[in-house]
């Protein structure tokens, strides 16, 4: 048996998205740019995913702009909103969780003289709005929160810092990584106070080197990328047409029969968190239910070598993630997340994720579960003293 | 311009007799390295000397990079060659190449002509001194040193006329093939990959044996030495790279011997494994990547504790050498960044916060003596399930 419950680092590709992508190679692969007939089919398919993707936000599908992923997107949104408001101020908030793409681009604002408060999180690796409050200042420009946590799971009250920073401050501008959280929330944008939103395709059993960063149209922002003036100047570069395409159907195919797939990923959790918890020595670091993302179980294991277990799923085809990758001598950096919740030094090498996707059965979760049952008693006879 | 190039040897031309056998094995290594090189090259002997001959277009970096890469070459020279139309066309064609490669260059030189076809209607003297004539005509600032000339102008006359006068270092050695076949213990880290180049620099054919325990080791950290297997490659030649299965013995001994021993106890199981592999694919000795005192498996007494299990002889070419020396190698063959890629191998993932540094023969032989029940066993399984792979 396989078990792929690493869903959260990346999909499987839905057919029909292999199917746009091919059909976008092989037959109708024209340059949008051009000015012929076989260009202007190929605009179709952007303009066709243009409007899907707007449709599952609730916003114009002006605001929507295809980038190579979240990479992309989180750094477009971050350098592009702080270098064209700088004259508005240099003052940046961000929280101490968030993924390196953007944790680098804000090391790097803080090197081009801006700076950066990084709010503080709970056990569960969530911030407060309290902290969020008190970090606000006169020069503030921007605000940078992820929706849900990529390592742990936790999701973060995006909407009431949204309405909080719209009612009190409508100057600052709040960017929101939902790389992990798109296709898994409705996640509305104009009503949440969102002015920037970063999705991934890849996350969401579309293509790799796949997304889009939705931008709210009064947003001040400069381009990144210059070139050939595609995407009204704001991202040049061909239009990747077959990834935008297939990044297209994999957003509506996301939000088709959304609360069936919904209710689906919390089974599973509930499943999963109640068989994990009965184990011995364990540490649950995910929320409960719709307290947490509904697809992503954070659990630390005890005097067992996250590494190890991992590899030792993997012989029986179960596939998951470490937090971090520790290396015994060698004194490698831990996860900086699991160490901003808090975690005893014991458990930052000892802890995995599990993520689900809309392909994993409960029959999956049980082989998992017998797995650590005889594993980890076998690990932990054997270890470092 | 140059569309030969004869390749100079150092110690095979003194090996006597053997000496065909030799340049034989050079040529193979030759022909190998060039396989992969963009164009077609015919390699050829000819009365003690190896040439290399363009036969379609070629990219020049390239072809040198690739035979700076076998062993047995100390020098390369890119050669021009010529039909023998007269000694007219001759001197040209030699003042055509000069001033190509050195230009108006203020230089002494020196004309060295050599004469193997005897029918050529002048002798090598008529030669060097007609020839030195036209050079001098044609360039007024270059002059003749015999003595200590900046440039020694090769003009030998064959079926064809070569002309060279520049000497591009090899990586010297011998000729890998010629010295027999060792079997080196390759782990992940620096050492054993430079130490497997060193012998192979000798003339010795590599197999390797890696030992690689899943789950405390990856699928990731044996790519790793699948790559550095490939690189060790480009020098000595294909390896078959034993990977054995080492976990069960590591956790047997791990349960039955005294903490502290467990490097030294799982090396010397591994040394026996090495040996039997050496043994059954005609390995003349084991080859390892230690140096004395590095880490506390590699005092003198470890060593000797490793050492006690070999029947054949082991050899350590970096024992002497301290880590920066090493690791200088390692950059200059490329295996270094490979090399530091962070994986755990199987030697660090119990390893005892104090190993012994000074074992005792007789007590590592007694504690040993704890494994009785199911060593063979397991030795036995491990062989039986190594996966063998042909790194080229």
């Amino acid at each position: 048996m396989e078990a792929y419950l690493d869903n959260s680092a990346t999909t499987r590709c839905l057919e029909s998205v292999r199917d746009i992508v091919v059909r976008t190679m092989i037959e109708d692969y024209g340059n949008p740019s051009s000015k012929h007939l076989k260009g202007m089919e190929a605009e179709r398919y952007l303009r066709d995913a243009r409007e899907r993707i707007a449709r599952t936000l609730k916003v114009s599908e002006k605001e929507i702009f295809f980038t190579s992923g979240g990479t992309e997107s989180n750094n477009w949104a971050l350098i592009g909103a702080a270098m064209a408001n700088r004259r508005a101020g240099t003052h940046i908030i961000t929280t101490a969780v968030e993924h390196a793409a953007v944790i680098q681009p804000m090391m790097y604002l803080e090197e081009q003289g801006f700076s950066v408060t990084y709010l503080p999180v709970n056990r569960y690796g969530e911030v407060s709005l309290a902290d969020l409050k008190a970090a606000v200042q006169e020069d503030t420009i921007l605000v940078s929160v992820m929706y849900v946590n990529n390592e742990l799971g936790a999701a973060e009250p995006i909407e009431e810092i949204g309405h909080f920073l719209k009612e009190k401050y409508p100057g600052i501008l709040f960017h929101v990584d939902a790389i992990q959280a798109y296709g898994k929330y409705r996640i509305f944008p104009k009503k949440a106070g969102i002015d920037m939103l970063s999705v991934s395709g890849h996350k969401i059993h579309g293509p790799k080197g796949t997304g889009f960063l939705y931008i709210q149209e009064k947003v001040k922002i400069k381009p990144l990328m210059l070139g050939g003036g595609q995407q009204k100047g704001m991202r040049s570069g061909t239009d990747n047409v077959p990834g935008i395409a297939g990044l297209g159907e994999a957003a509506g195919e996301a939000y088709r029969d959304f609360e069936e797939k919904r209710a689906h990923l919390l089974r599973l959790k509930e499943y999963f968190m109640e068989q994990v918890s009965m184990l011995p020595d364990v540490v649950i670091n995910t929320r409960p239910g719709e307290d947490g993302a509904p697809h992503i179980v954070s659990v630390s294991f005890r005097g067992v070598r996250s590494e190890v277990l991992l590899h030792a799923l993997e012989e029986r085809g179960i596939y998951v993630s470490s937090g971090s990758a520790c290396s015994s001598n060698k004194k490698l950096p831990v996860s900086a997340v699991l160490k901003e919740i808090g975690m005893e030094r014991e458990l930052l090498d000892a802890t995995l994720r599990f993520s689900f996707g809309r392909f994993n059965t409960e029959e999956e979760l049980a082989y998992c579960v017998e797995a650590l049952k005889e594993l980890l008693p076998m690990l932990r006879r054997y270890s470092r003293h | 311009m140059f569309q030969a190039f004869l390749i100079k040897y150092g110690e095979i031309g003194i090996k006597g007799k053997n000496r065909h056998l030799f340049e034989d094995a050079l040529m193979k290594q030759i022909r190998h390295a060039l396989k992969p090189v963009e164009g077609k090259f015919f390699v050829r002997k000819e009365q003690g000397r190896i040439f290399v001959e363009a036969e379609s277009a070629f990219d020049y970096d390239e072809v040198i990079a690739a035979l700076q890469q076998v062993f047995g070459i100390v020098g390369i020279c890119p050669m021009v060659q010529a039909a023998d139309e007269g000694f007219d066309k001759l001197a040209e064609t030699v003042n055509d190449y000069l001033r190509k490669v050195y230009g108006d260059r203020e230089m002494s030189f020196k004309v060295n002509a050599r004469r193997a076809k005897k029918s050529y209607p002048r002798t090598s003297m008529e030669i060097n001194a007609d020839l030195g004539e036209r050079i001098l005509a044609a360039f007024p600032n270059m002059k003749v040193d015999v003595h200590k000339p900046d440039v020694m102008l090769d003009v030998e006359i064959r079926d064809q006329i070569y002309i060279y006068s520049q000497i591009i270092p090899g990586p010297g050695g011998m000729p890998v093939g010629t010295n027999g076949k060792a079997m080196l213990l390759l782990s992940g880290g620096i050492d054993s990959p430079v130490a497997g180049y060193m012998i192979a620099k000798r003339g010795v054919k590599i197999d390797a044996v890696y030992f690689h325990a899943p789950p405390y080791t990856s699928e990731r950290a044996k790519q790793k030495v699948v790559d550095l297997a490939h690189l060790v490659a480009r020098y000595s030649g294909p390896i078959n790279l034993h990977v054995v299965n080492f976990t069960d013995i590591q956790l047997y001994i791990y349960e039955a011997c005294p903490h502290e021993e467990l490097t030294i106890i799982m090396r010397r199981y591994m040394m026996r494994i090495a040996e039997h592999f050496a043994k059954e694919t005609g390995c003349l000795g084991l080859i390892t990547g230690e140096s004395i005192g590095q880490v506390a498996s590699q005092t003198m007494q470890s060593l000797a504790a490793t050492d006690a299990v070999c029947t054949m002889p082991v050899f350590r070419p970096v024992i002497g050498f301290d880590k920066q020396e090493i690791v200088d190698i390692a950059e200059k063959i490329d295996t270094y960044e490979t090399s530091i890629q962070p994986f755990e191998d199987c030697c660090t993932i119990f390893v005892a916060k104090h190993p012994v540094t000074k074992p005792n023969i007789n007590i590592i032989r007694r504690s040993e003596t704890h494994l009785e029940e199911r060593i063979d066993e397991l030795v036995q399984t491990a062989i039986e399930t190594t996966e063998t792979i042909w790194v080229e």
